[in-house]
C-alpha cells in the first residue's frame, strides 16, 4: 500500500511561502478513492495547494464536496477552492464509453484552502488564480 | 431467473432426482421463489409507474427554491419552501410528491426534489454582511454544511433526473458547475439547464448556453413567471 502522505521533509512554514504539491497520476492512480480525498484535504488543511495531473472521478469529486463539508469548522477550515477545465468531452462521448470504462476524467485540478486561492479568471482552456499566505 | 435454472438442471439429470422429501422441498422452495418472482415484476411495473423524483440543483441564489415554489403552485397549488437572498437558504432537501404537469395531452407526474445550493465552501463570516449575530451565523453555516452533503447524497442515490438552475447574469463557469454537470453525466441522468434570472438586465443566456453545450439551456425568470410554458414543455419532454 503507497503511503497516502508525500513525504514532507523540505515542508516550508507558512512564514515562508505556500508550499505546492505536484502530485502524479500513477501516484493516485495506487490509492483507494478515500485515500486521495484523505491526501487532498490533509494537504489542504495543512494549508498547502495541491495539483493533481489527472483529477479525480466524477465520484471521487462528489465525494470529496461530502466529506469537506462534514470537516467545515467555523473558526478554521472554511472548505476548498477547486479547479479544473470544463469537459469538452461530454458531448461526444458516448454511453457505451462510459460502460466500457473509457471515459476519460483526466484533467489537471488544482486545489487549495477556500481562504488562500481565489480563483481570477476560468475558460475552457486557461484558469488563472491568484495564491495568498495565510 | 435463478430458480429456472435449478429446474432445467434437474430435468437433465435424472439420477440426480431427489427422493420425495427434496422434491417436496424443490416444490415449495420453487412456489417460494415464483412468489418472490412475481412480487419483483409487480414491483419493477409498479416503479415504473411511480413519479420520477427530479432534483433542482444549483449553486447558492441561483433560484431554485423560487422554480420550485412556481411548479409546485402552478401544478400542485402550493410551496415548497422560503425563498430569500440570503445564501443557504435551503438548507434541507424538500421534496414536494406528485406534482402532475399536463402538456399537449401529455401527463407526467413527478417528484420536485428541491435542494441546497451546493458549494466547496462555507464560511458563517459571509453571513453576517446581512445582519446576523455571530451566533445565528455559525448556526447558519453548520447547517448549511450539512445541507451541501445531503445535497450530493441526494444526487448519487435518490433523484432520477436533474434541472440544473444557474443564475444567467453570474459566469457560469464555475468549478461547483462543472464539477456537478460532471457527476450528473457520469450517473447517465436527464438534465436540462435552466438560465435563470432573465428578467434581470444583466442576464446571459447565450454564456449559459456556451457553458454547457451538450445540454439544452432553457431560459426562464422563475420569480417573474416568464417563459414558464418552454420550461413545462420541456420537464414533460425530458422527464415524462
Amino acid at each position: 500500500m503507497p503511503e497516502a502522505k508525500p513525504t514532507n521533509n523540505d515542508s516550508a512554514s507558512a512564514d515562508e511561502g505556500v508550499q505546492i504539491d505536484l502530485i502524479s497520476g500513477a501516484r493516485m492512480d495506487g490509492l483507494a478513492s478515500m485515500e486521495k480525498i484523505r491526501l487532498i484535504l490533509d494537504s489542504v488543511r495543512d494549508g498547502k495547494i495541491v495539483i493533481l495531473e489527472e483529477g479525480l472521478s466524477p465520484e471521487e469529486e462528489s465525494r470529496l464536496i461530502e466529506v469537506t463539508m462534514s470537516e467545515i469548522n467555523p473558526d478554521g477550515f472554511t472548505g476548498l477552492e477547486i479547479e479544473t477545465y470544463p469537459s469538452t468531452q461530454a458531448a461526444t462521448k458516448g454511453l457505451l464509453d462510459r460502460i466500457m470504462g473509457r471515459e476519460s476524467t483526466k484533467k489537471l485540478t488544482v486545489i487549495g484552502p477556500a481562504n488562500q486561492i481565489k480563483t481570477l479568471h476560468k475558460d475552457e482552456t486557461l484558469i488563472s488564480a491568484l495564491v495568498s499566505r495565510k | 431467473m435463478c430458480t429456472e435454472w435449478k429446474i432445467g438442471v434437474y430435468a437433465l439429470q435424472p439420477s440426480d432426482r431427489p427422493d420425495a422429501r427434496e422434491a417436496r422441498e424443490v416444490r415449495m422452495g420453487l412456489l417460494t421463489n415464483l412468489k418472490d418472482s412475481i412480487s419483483k415484476v409487480t414491483d419493477r411495473l409498479f416503479a415504473d409507474s411511480e413519479p420520477k423524483r427530479i432534483g433542482i440543483y444549483g449553486p447558492p441564489n441561483a433560484g431554485k427554491t423560487t422554480l420550485a415554489n412556481r411548479i409546485a403552485i402552478d401544478w400542485a397549488g402550493d410551496t415548497v419552501g422560503p425563498e430569500s437572498h440570503i445564501p443557504h437558504e435551503t438548507r434541507r432537501a424538500r421534496r414536494k410528491e406528485n406534482v402532475t404537469i399536463e402538456r399537449n395531452n401529455q401527463t407526467v407526474t413527478i417528484d420536485v426534489v428541491d435542494t441546497p445550493g451546493v458549494t466547496t465552501k462555507v464560511d458563517y463570516k459571509e453571513f453576517l454582511d446581512h445582519d446576523m449575530e455571530k451566533e445565528d451565523a455559525v448556526r447558519r453555516s453548520r447547517e448549511a454544511t450539512e445541507g451541501v452533503a445531503e445535497a450530493m447524497h441526494w444526487l448519487r442515490e435518490d433523484v432520477d433526473g436533474v434541472i440544473y438552475v444557474l443564475d444567467s447574469t453570474q459566469d457560469p463557469f464555475t468549478q461547483v458547475n462543472t464539477m456537478l454537470i460532471g457527476i450528473i453525466e457520469s450517473r447517465d441522468l436527464p438534465v436540462l439547464i435552466f438560465a435563470n434570472k432573465t428578467d434581470l438586465e444583466d442576464a446571459n443566456v447565450q454564456q449559459v448556453a456556451n457553458a454547457f453545450p451538450q445540454h439544452e439551456t432553457v431560459p426562464l425568470s422563475a420569480l417573474e413567471g416568464n417563459n414558464m410554458d418552454e420550461v413545462y414543455d420541456k420537464i414533460a419532454e425530458y422527464f415524462g
